[in-house]
């Protein structure tokens, strides 16, 4: 008889956690706790040579932050996670263990500021080299791919940009060249969009968004789908005997979840972005209305994206749901239930230019908060051009696609008519 | 006595079952076949290694094949190419085993055929110790997607 296949609701509140054990707790308990008794010698070398399950160190692993593991890993499809203190973390360990000094990765061009200097300054300090390439035409990917190259990287739903990527096209270019492709879901969360269907074969979260979704709790994970073939040649690490485990081969003893074993057990071993049993709990916590909040937010981010169309004091709006996007196509492709809850748009110059009233803007939001973060419960307002990249010069910001007027809402789960009345007064007072 | 491969399944089968011969299980600490071993012996089963190559691992008696075997064996655990299984599901309707278990990897009809028919249970595609630790506690520590959804405690 087949297991019964549980629906993604009910994955959201029980994925990963079983009634605990010892005490038949229903909650999940904060395992805070650094370290764990041995039981014998013998057990203590069966956990160090990795011949059994079980935790030792929590830099290494934890029961609470393993049910978040397996919770995400679960919603996108995949066969592990591994979970660390941010989204930037997760995506370091997810890349260093994919590539090393001499390696190549090709990634798309609109990634978020963060990840971009992550790859164009900090990983070229280690020798890993970066091409960034337009992400809306999947060739630019296969023509930038060199027989170093260990990855394509890029995101559901780029941002600022908000470009909805053909994951699909992208996916078979990567895996005529043997390599995977790493697909940063933050923007999307699984509830939109699950990258392994469409053939990705890591996923990246900022759980800190979506996820956690409440804004209270940073974290990142990375998934792997089970179904990348590492022993196409091109990554030895993964075939050949472990120098960090006595000759432990990941690839032949962890078959479909080696590439998160040794994520695990090397990577983030010795490089420590570990998270916390107690973020792990609360970020547990979000994901259990993940399907309640997610619908919400679209709608919402709809409707304030036709509202802002239809305003006088507004030049352009960027949504992928909007009817004019140009990104529609693959946004009814990729996200069908709906395009997420941020949209950038830009203020008509007015009296002080489009800049100055971008600024105007933010000042007089009253219920929306200026901060630099997205995916919160409550609604967000910035203003690129003055804030995240402002060390950038006025052709910079545009090659990253920040225009000077361009604001970034993202759109949380208050009281719709209040949302649309914070912006219409701020609308008013930055045209004044 | 059927194929399996459902949790309930599974799960019947590791707590029915006490001793597990184990076929081309290497004497290298490394390898896949010694860890599941190793696992399943540390979880308290009693491993019957069959590898021609030794004399004794993990502290048992090693049998060349498993018709040397003198004592009862509940699950017969393959490490061995997928062609190479039929006769090994001969010897083990032979010798009274009650599952017939192909590690990942390992797929034979013919030799599922040959043990259902003489009313075994056989497992094709699945890791012992992975199934163990996925059912019975420990993989979810890993960070797998075990696929388990419960309101009962494990076990």
């Amino acid at each position: 008889m087949a297991d019964h296949e549980f629906g993604f609701d009910t994955l959201c509140l029980h994925a990963g956690h079983i009634p605990d054990a010892a005490t038949g707790a229903r909650a999940l308990p904060i395992y805070q706790t650094t370290s764990f008794v041995f039981d014998s010698a013998d057990h203590a070398a069966s956990l160090f040579n990795l011949q059994t399950f079980g935790n030792v160190y929590s830099r290494i692993s934890n029961p609470t932050v393993a049910a978040l593991e397996e919770r995400v890993a679960a919603l996108e499809g995949g066969r592990a996670g591994l979970a660390a203190a941010t989204g930037m973390a997760a995506q370091m360990l997810a890349l260093l263990t994919l590539a090393q000094n001499g390696d190549h990765i090709v990634a798309a061009r609109t990634l978020y500021g963060g990840t971009y200097s992550q790859f164009a300054v900090t990983f070229a300090q280690f020798g890993i080299a970066t091409t960034f390439v337009d992400a809306d035409d999947p060739e630019t990917f296969r023509r930038a791919i060199q027989p170093n190259t260990k990855c394509i990287y890029a995101e559901t739903i780029g941002n600022p940009q908000l470009n909805v990527l053909d994951i699909a096209a992208v996916a078979a270019i990567a895996h005529e060249a043997g390599v995977p492709l790493v697909i940063d879901n933050t923007l999307a969360s699984p509830w939109l969009c699950r990258p392994i269907e469409h053939g990705a074969d890591i996923v990246i979260h900022s759980v800190t968004k979506y996820l956690g979704g409440h804004g209270t709790t940073m974290g990142g994970i990375l998934v792997e789908s089970g179904k990348f073939d590492w022993g196409n040649g091109k990554f030895p690490q993964m075939t050949t005997p472990s120098r960090g485990y006595h000759g432990v081969i990941f690839h032949e003893t962890f078959g479909d979840f080696g590439f998160t074993m040794k994520a695990r057990m090397e990577t983030m071993r010795t490089l420590g972005p570990t998270l916390s049993p107690l973020s792990a709990f609360l970020l547990l916590q979000g994901i259990e209305t993940l399907h309640l909040r997610m619908p919400r937010h679209c709608e919402s981010a709809l409707a304030v994206a036709q509202h802002l169309s239809q305003h006088p004091a507004v030049a352009w709006v960027n949504y992928p749901g909007l009817a004019q996007s140009e990104t529609r196509k693959l946004a009814e492709r990729y996200l069908p239930r709906g395009a997420g809850g941020i949209l950038t748009f830009g203020l008509k110059a007015g009296a002080h230019g489009g800049a100055a009233a971008g600024e105007r803007f933010i000042e007089a939001a009253k219920m929306m908060s200026h901060l630099a973060n997205v995916g919160d419960a409550k609604t967000l307002v910035i203003h690129p051009a003055s804030t995240t990249h402002r060390q950038l010069d006025d052709a910079e910001q545009r090659a990253a696609g920040v225009l000077p007027e361009m604001i970034r809402l993202s759109v949380g789960l208050e009281t719709l008519d209040d949302i649309l009345w914070d912006i219409d007064q701020a609308l008013a007072r930055a045209q004044a | 006595m059927a194929r399996v491969d459902d949790v309930s399944g599974i799960r019947r089968i590791l707590l029915q079952s006490r001793t597990i011969a184990v076929i081309g299980l290497s004497g290298n600490w490394y390898r896949p076949s010694f860890f599941a071993a190793k696992y399943m012996q540390d979880h308290g089963y009693r491993i019957v290694p069959v590898n021609p190559g030794y004399e004794e691992v993990l502290g048992q008696k090693c049998y060349p094949t498993l018709r040397d075997i003198p004592h009862q064996v509940d699950i017969v655990d393959c490490f061995r190419k997928s062609e190479d299984i039929p006769p090994i599901a001969r010897d083990a309707v032979a010798i009274g085993a009650k599952v017939l278990w192909m590690q990942l990897g390992i797929r034979n009809d013919l030799a599922a055929k040959i043990a259902l028919d003489a009313g075994l249970d056989v497992v094709m595609n699945r890791c012992v110790k992975i199934e163990h630790a996925r059912i019975l506690g420990g993989l979810n520590w890993a960070g797998v997607n075990t696929g388990i959804v419960s309101a009962r405690r494990p076990g």
